[in-house]
């Protein structure tokens, strides 16, 4: 068999990961990226990787306890199967990433030290100083270059993608891209396109990701006839700062290393905040969730914090609004040794520092559960069967995806440090599943097609580029566009979302997208021509923008980042004892009708017409059945308890009555 | 951690002398494409809360009209993390080096009132703008074998136990994001920009220009590489071919000791520690390559 040639889009983590697996392989490998790799997204990431060590597992933790925190964690919506082989691979990512020299910190014995983080209350999540999204990109970019020594890797930096390459059949060949200094387009044969493109955090105009995270490549891939699932999905983080480019975060991790969130229970107390004392300080997410405290899951803390700030008026400022987040307590050298990074990039930014006096934070888009959809193959202990040519296979032959830009791992909301691991598990165990599908594919491979396929790939992107140069001065101006985009997506689609809204907020997209159609560029030249990116991913970011709105609009209930008031399960507010388990009862008996209704994937396809068309997809939930996400809130006991009487009825009714195996064909 | 003279004096805390609303004037050193003309062009802005020099950029960006009234091509820059780990965005600020996302106007304006001056850097072939070609750093990670040589990637265990002394050292140099400040500064790092000759393929102009790139000086971040790999249990396996690297052309013996590059440094990477200690090792390696002969 020839070498398998493939493209891979995007030089991040999950990009650089199945990069240098494949190399290691022994195919021929391609990476394309808007940045020079070394500088992609994934170095901001700060908190750290989550995985099972030696530590917790005598503590009573194991592989399924991290598989069970993730998918509870996520309120249940992700397939099973890929979520439990990650987990159970995570220890030997991390061990893979200690060989490949990640300076993680240590314990004084020299072992790996581990921080606790978001949504579980073991201390999982290894971390390299307050940077340890930065450490393991260049890790992995010092593996990618010694492949690129090799021989074996070739890197277009400071290429734009622009689209796959069908065949008549539907079947990858290729991809077209745009060098974006000489603007050159051109084709790159390959048999496999592997799309680690990441997020789209941009949709909401300024988030916590970078300025490379514009959605416009998935877009891209969406609109050949990929599909695009839980778009609605959208993580907002419940810290991080104000700035007038970027929302710029303030990691997980000042919480797992004890930083608290507080307010002044004394609305907008003027006195600084270390002369307000203990018993005057509300510290919220504590008293309403003692057990996790702090370390909530994201959407839990953020949608906490808007309700303290915006219904309890308890901002800590009055003509903006945000929450304490107080570290000063913690020990001088956890400052420095752990948690430095974010501390400067406060200090940086605002100026005052937050060893001495409490941060001031506030949620902020951040993360992109939602993604290409993708297939999975199972094996029997419901893990993933790994080197299958299904796994990470978006519906679109020889199109893979991998990393945020896939929808995978995560469900309705991810838990901190999950990310990281899962374009890791994901770029590194997608490599011989690409090797499979290459194996043998009907109609050739790259090679045996046609030059006219290319050519005319690259003659259509070339019309489409020339037609963006030469539109008339005079039209709307896209970097306004974008920021009426992001402030709309930004008010409907983040944390509280209403149907009126988001049914009215369709509209303007649509409007908006059509005034994109019209845009004129400043800069009509053709050299180093930003205007002509800028504007193609503007456009680009529509489909996706109506997929997220549309799919939110659809979904009547709450499910993790997904929260719409007017379907919010009622609390148990009764004190009579009877009263209360009837409460808890009709509460349960909600709460599963709900899921028959709503424990779906949501999957977009982009039709002819430019409309998103909606269906949804049944969970695999072969492992661990749904329950109620409560996380130990006050007065969510009597659910719980109502909840797990109801699962001992069920399990006992269905041991009753012979499986429809036993009871044989007929 | 100990961060550098410079990047502490960067970071002061925050003016609050800067008004929304109140204007100022930027002005960019700008060039339509290699070895093209240089020029000024000079843009009014108005303040806004928190703005750095990225968002100086994005307005321009939005609105590319000069202060005269002129309507121009929009600024070309790079950037992408803007909040200082990527290493993109660096440029000369007022005359220094330094990335564009943690350059705050109003500690600008306060430093000098009402203008801010942009210019590419001046080590690099500038492409367009702000832009420069910084391919040549990464040539140069090639040269020093920049990498932890392992085995394979499948499951082999965990890496080497390491001292919390060790790795708080590596993590000093592993923090380098190939930004080029410390390049820029260095007297003896000269800028590398060859001109296509009549009928040369771009294949051929690329190997004369990687020849060019690996016989020249590898600056104070490679130097720091070099220790940190050589300092990795894994890396120093291969730390001889390193320090041969170390010690060819373009190598440690070129550093002038000047000192700049740790001024500049934006990571606080303590490249003097650095190039002292890969200055002993060199010369214990050409002893050693000396006797061994
Ligand atoms: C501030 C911050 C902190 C975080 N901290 C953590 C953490 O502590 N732990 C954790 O687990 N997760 C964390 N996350 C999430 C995590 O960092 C990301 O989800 C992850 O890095 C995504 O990696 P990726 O490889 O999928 O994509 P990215 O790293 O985003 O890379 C995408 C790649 O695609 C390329 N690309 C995109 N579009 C195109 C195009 N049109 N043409 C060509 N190339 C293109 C880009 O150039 C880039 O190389 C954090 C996220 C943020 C924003
Ligand atoms: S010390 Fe060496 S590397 Fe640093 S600026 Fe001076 S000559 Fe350059
Ligand atoms: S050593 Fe410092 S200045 Fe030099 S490239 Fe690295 S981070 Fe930039
Ligand atoms: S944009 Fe990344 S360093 Fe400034």
């Amino acid at each position: 068999m020839a070498k398998p040639s493939v493209m891979i889009v995007g030089g991040g983590l999950a990009g650089m990961a199945a990069a240098m697996k494949l190399a290691e392989l022994d195919c021929e490998v391609a990476v394309m990226s808007l940045t020079p790799l070394k500088r992609s997204h994934s170095a901001c990431a700060q908190g750290g990787i989550n995985s099972v060590n030696n530590l917790t597992r005598q503590l009573g933790d194991n592989e399924g306890k991290h598989f069970e925190d993730t998918v509870y964690g996520g309120d249940f919506l992700q397939h099973q199967p890929p979520v439990k082989e990650m987990a159970d691979w995570a220890p030997r990512i991390i061990n893979l990433m200690d060989r490949l020299g990640v300076t993680f910190n240590r314990t004084p014995e020299g072992f790996r030290d581990q921080r606790r983080f978001g949504g579980t209350l073991y201390r999982r999540t290894a971390f390299a100083g307050a940077t340890t999204g930065q450490q393991l990109l260049y890790a992995l970019d010092e593996q990618v270059r010694r492949w690129e020594v090799a021989g074996k890797l070739r890197k277009f930096e400071d290429w734009d993608f622009l689209g796959p390459i069908l065949d008549e059949q539907g079947r990858l060949r290729g991809c077209v891209g745009q060098d974006m200094i000489t603007m050159r387009i051109r084709a790159f044969p390959a048999d496999a396109l592997i799309l680690a493109v990441g997020g789209c955090g941009l949709l909401f105009g300024r988030s916590t990701n970078s300025m490379a995270c514009n959605g416009s490549a998935a877009s891209r891939a969406f609109q050949a006839g990929a599909r695009y699932a839980n778009g609605e999905f959208v993580q907002v983080h419940p810290t991080a700062i104000p700035g007038a480019d970027k929302l710029r975060l303030i990691s997980e991790s000042a919480r797992g290393e004890g930083g608290r969130i507080w307010v002044p229970r004394k609305p907008q107390d003027p006195r600084p905040p270390t002369r307000i004392p203990e018993n005057q300080r509300y510290y919220f997410l504590e008293e309403r969730y003692p057990q996790y405290g702090n370390l909530l899951p994201r959407d839990i803390a953020t949608r906490e914090i808007f309700k303290v700030c915006l219904t309890e008026g308890l901002s800590v400022e009055t003509d903006r609004m945000c929450v304490y987040l107080d570290v000063t307590a913690l020990p001088r050298e956890v400052l420095d040794q752990k948690l430095a990074g974010i501390l400067e990039i406060y200090e940086r930014f605002q100026g005052a520092d937050p060893r001495v006096t409490p941060m001031k934070i506030f949620p902020a888009v951040h993360y992109s559960m939602g993604g290409l959809w993708c297939d999975f193959e199972a094996n029997a202990a419901g893990g993933l069967n790994v080197g299958s040519p299904r796994n990470q296979h978006t519906n679109v032959p020889g199109i893979f995806a991998i990393g945020e830009c896939d929808y995978q791992f995560h469900g309705a909301n991810r838990l901190g440090a999950n990310s990281l691991v899962a374009c890791l598990f994901s770029g590194l165990t997608v490599a011989p599943g690409v090797v499979a599908y290459s194996d043998n594919l009907p109609g050739g491979d790259a090679r045996d097609q046609t030059a006219a396929l290319y050519d005319r790939a690259t003659a259509k992107y070339q019309a489409e580029y020339k037609a963006l140069l030469a539109r008339p001065d005079g039209g709307p101006n896209p970097y306004r566009l974008h920021t009426e985009l992001g402030q709309l997506m930004t008010r409907i689609a983040t944390v509280v979302r209403h149907n009126a809204e988001l049914a009215d907020g369709y509209g303007k997209i649509c409007a908006m997208e059509e005034k994109a159609r019209a845009c004129s560029l400043a800069d009509h030249g053709e050299w180093a021509n930003q205007n002509v990116v800028f504007l193609r991913a503007l456009q680009d970011m529509f489909p996706l923008a109506k997929t997220i709105v549309k799919g939110a609009l659809a979904r009547d209930e709450c499910r993790g980042a997904h929260y719409k008031p007017e379907f919010e399960m009622p609390a148990v507010e009764a004190t009579d004892p009877a009263e209360r388990r009837r409460q808890a009862e009709a509460w349960c008996e909600r709460f599963a009708d709900n899921n028959r209704r709503w424990l779906k994937s949501t999957v977009a396809a982009w039709s002819s017409d430019g409309e998103p068309q909606i269906s949804y997809e049944e969970v695999d939930t072969r492992l661990v059945r749904p329950r109620p996400r409560l996380y130990g809130v006050v007065g969510g006991d009597v659910i719980e308890q109502v909840w797990k009487e109801r699962e001992r009825t069920a399990k006992a009714k269905a041991e009753a009555v012979p499986s429809a195996s036993e009871r044989g064909p007929g | 951690m100990n961060t550098t003279s410079n990047s502490s004096s960067f970071h002061r805390p925050i003016a609050s002398d800067c008004q929304p609303g109140q204007r100022f004037y930027v002005r960019v050193l700008r060039q339509d494409g290699p070895r093209k003309r240089r020029y000024w062009q000079r843009f009014a802005l108005e303040y806004e809360a928190d703005m750095n020099c990225i968002s100086v950029l994005q307005r321009i960006a939005e609105n590319p009209r000069t202060d005269d009234g002129r309507d121009v091509a929009p600024v070309a820059w790079e950037c992408n993390c803007l909040e200082e780990v990527c290493g993109a965005c660096t440029m000369l600020i007022n005359g220094w080096v330094r990335q564009a996302c943690t350059a705050l106007v109003a500690q600008l304006l306060q430093d000098r009132p009402g203008e801010i001056e942009l210019r590419p850097m001046t080590k690099f072939p500038v492409l367009r703008d702000l832009v420069v070609d910084r391919s040549r750093i990464f040539a140069i990670l090639e040269k020093i074998l920049a990498w932890v040589p392992v085995d394979s990637y499948y499951d082999l265990g965990p890496g080497p136990r390491q001292s919390q002394e060790a790795q708080q050292m590596a993590y000093l140099y592993s923090k380098c994001m190939s930004c080029g400040c410390c390049l820029e500064a260095c007297p003896q790092f000269l800028k590398i920009e060859l001109e296509y000759r009549e009928g040369e393929t771009p294949e051929a102009y690329n190997a004369r220009l990687r020849t060019a790139n690996m016989r020249a000086y590898i600056g104070s971040h490679a130097i720091a590489q070099v220790e940190l790999f050589n300092s990795n249990p894994i890396g120093a396996m291969n730390a001889t071919e390193r320090l041969d690297a170390l010690v060819a052309e373009g190598g440690i013996q070129v550093c002038g000791n000047s000192q700049n590059c740790v001024r500049v440094c934006p990571k606080g990477i303590p490249l003097t520690t650095a190039i002292a200690r890969a200055g002993r090792a060199a010369t214990r390696h050409i002893f050693r390559k000396w006797f061994d002969r």
